[in-house]
């Protein structure tokens, strides 16, 4: 079983001095600066293990902040979820990426680049993956205009 | 004369480039490879994908929680059962709706069946693939379709089901139909020894497979590969066990593993795992009660007027095994009828992570049997 998010708490802040956490329901509020660090960690960490990254996603929060929101399970130890979150400028969404981690972060770190304009830092491949290259704009953002389909062709 | 084997080459050589795919029967949808060979050796693969990208989440965030029951059967077409499950286990974390008991045991029988369907199918290809055109697949395809006219009787489509409901299914099953479903299953065992006895031990399937596409147990853990790929290398981890949602805590079954983690492994835990599966049936047709309602009071609500289901703010991660592997559904709530995220933890997506890990030193035509393995489908690839 997972310690309590309380315990957690105290524990991560003992391990790694000076990081920026907080309680948010299940899991974290991770601040961008020791998101890493703090993966690295709960990865190796005996008592934890959180050796699978499950689900890594976003949610966009007009207008101010786009949150990176991941799921952590232990598939040796056979518990969690933990759910990390990491809030970002929505204007400039940057992050480091946890592919070194994780690889299972891989292609979903270029999923929400793709469809949220996050960039992830030392990313070792950072393209659109389902959108096509050259495509603009973040289809998943909740400003994003779906083009109208019944137009054939745009007014000029 | 000798042959020499330290010569240097003399000629410049480059590596060539192939595109396999997007349409090509091996590539199991629109899928593209993007495959750099040195002679017939892959020193690069790229896979390239989004073809069948309708951006299904963004959708779903536009209508009510239950509309996008439909849309879920589109993700993976030959397990729509399980993808539904997938959404209402997690609408049912994000609002606490309880399930109906017998609709409960519906929904596991359904699951089931649905890995019946998929891992027969999947075989079937798997032999394709090989070359072994359409014998195997028939074979597999004519189980795979008792199973569908069973689903059809239910929900009233062969395979784009839309059948389970947050809270129970949508409508009982007709009369009879447990009792048709029990002599099917009950049969399944005989085709899987026909199957394995046409398979299992076949020289040349076993030179195709074995030690080809070997996947080891730190990367697939590293790489959130789950479901019968991750068993065959060797890895005891199935949601049914770890997280025992549903009803899968009453039921005994056993998780088969491989242990070297290659083509070969993955086919033999999937036949195994449909034994398995058979089990579960069994069990689930001996203890499933006569009667009672096949949807809670709450689904009930929920089904007859969608648009007044607010579930409370918050956001929840609902997780099952499906055949493929992990389908996780993400849902945040900000209280209004439609969910504000919707997320879809794609299996096979994030199964394709490693692909190029497992084909690289391969040759280009193990490539082919290697992506049937990993066992993919567009429509929840692409989303």
């Amino acid at each position: 079983m997972l310690p309590s998010p309380e315990s957690l708490k105290e524990t991560l802040q003992a391990q790694l001095p000076g990081i920026g956490l907080s309680i948010e329901g299940e899991g974290f509020g991770v601040e961008v600066k020791d998101w890493v660090s703090v993966c690295r960690y709960l990865k190796t960490a005996p008592a934890l293990e959180l050796d699978y990254l499950s689900d890594l996603t976003a949610v966009d929060y007009p207008p101010d902040r786009i949150e990176v929101v991941c799921h952590l399970y232990s598939m040796k130890q056979k518990h969690g979820p933990l759910t990390l979150r990491v809030k970002l400028n929505r204007a400039h969404p940057v992050v480091d990426s946890v592919t070194a981690v994780w690889r299972s972060a891989e292609f979903q770190e270029r999923e929400v680049y793709d469809l949220f304009g996050v960039t992830f830092t030392h990313h070792p491949d950072l393209r659109r993956i389902l959108m096509w290259d050259g495509f603009e704009g973040y289809p998943m953002r909740k400003d994003y205009v779906v083009e109208d389909q019944d137009v054939l062709e745009k007014p000029a | 004369m000798a042959l020499r084997t330290d010569a240097k080459p003399t000629l410049e050589t480059q590596p060539l480039e192939v595109n396999l795919g997007p349409q090509h029967p091996s590539t199991h949808g629109v899928f593209r490879m993007m495959v750099s060979l040195d002679g017939e050796t892959i020193v690069k693969l790229k896979p390239v994908f989004g073809y069948l990208h309708r951006n299904h989440e963004q959708i779903a965030e536009d209508i009510t929680y239950i509309a996008s029951f439909p849309f879920t059967d589109r993700l993976d077409y030959f397990c729509a059962m399980s993808n539904n499950l997938g959404l209402a286990i997690a609408i049912e974390k994000l609002a606490d709706v309880t399930v109906a008991e017998r609709g409960e045991y519906l929904r596991v029988i359904m699951a089931e069946l649905t890995r019946l369907v998929n891992h027969t199918a999947v075989t079937g290809f798997l032999l394709n693939d090989m070359g072994a055109f359409g014998t195997p697949l028939l074979y597999a395809f004519r189980e795979r379709e008792k199973i569908l006219d069973l689903f059809e009787a239910a929900s009233g489509s062969r395979m784009m089901c839309n059948y389970i409901r947050p809270g129970g299914v949508r409508e009982d099953v007709p009369d009879g139909w447990l009792k048709r479903a029990k002599e099917i299953v009950d049969r399944y065992p005989t085709f899987l020894d026909e199957f394995e006895a046409l398979l299992t031990k076949n020289e040349i399937i076993r030179q195709r497979t074995q030690r080809v596409g070997v996947l080891s147990k730190e990367l697939a853990i590293s790489a959130g590969v789950t479901g019968p790929m991750l068993r065959a290398s060797g890895v005891n981890y199935d949601i049914r066990k770890v997280d025992g949602y549903s009803f899968y805590s009453r039921f005994s079954f056993k998780v088969p593993l491989g242990s070297i983690g290659d083509v070969y492994d993955r086919y033999s835990v999937r036949i195994l795992e449909m034994r398995q599966s058979v089990q579960i049936l069994q069990q689930a047709f001996k203890q499933i009660p006569d009667t009672g309602p096949a949807i809670s009071p709450k689904g009930v609500a929920l089904v007859k007027a969608p648009r007044t289901f607010r579930p409370p703010k918050g956001d929840a991660y609902g997780r099952i095994e499906s055949p493929k592997g992990e389908l996780g559904f993400y849902l945040v709530s900000d209280g209004s009828p439609q969910p504000y995220r919707y997320h879809v933890r794609a299996p096979s997506f994030v199964n394709l992570t490693i692909l190029e890990d497992m084909c690289l030193g391969c040759k280009v035509a193990d490539a082919v049997i290697i992506l049937g393995s990993v066992d993919i489908v567009m429509g929840e690839v692409d989303r």
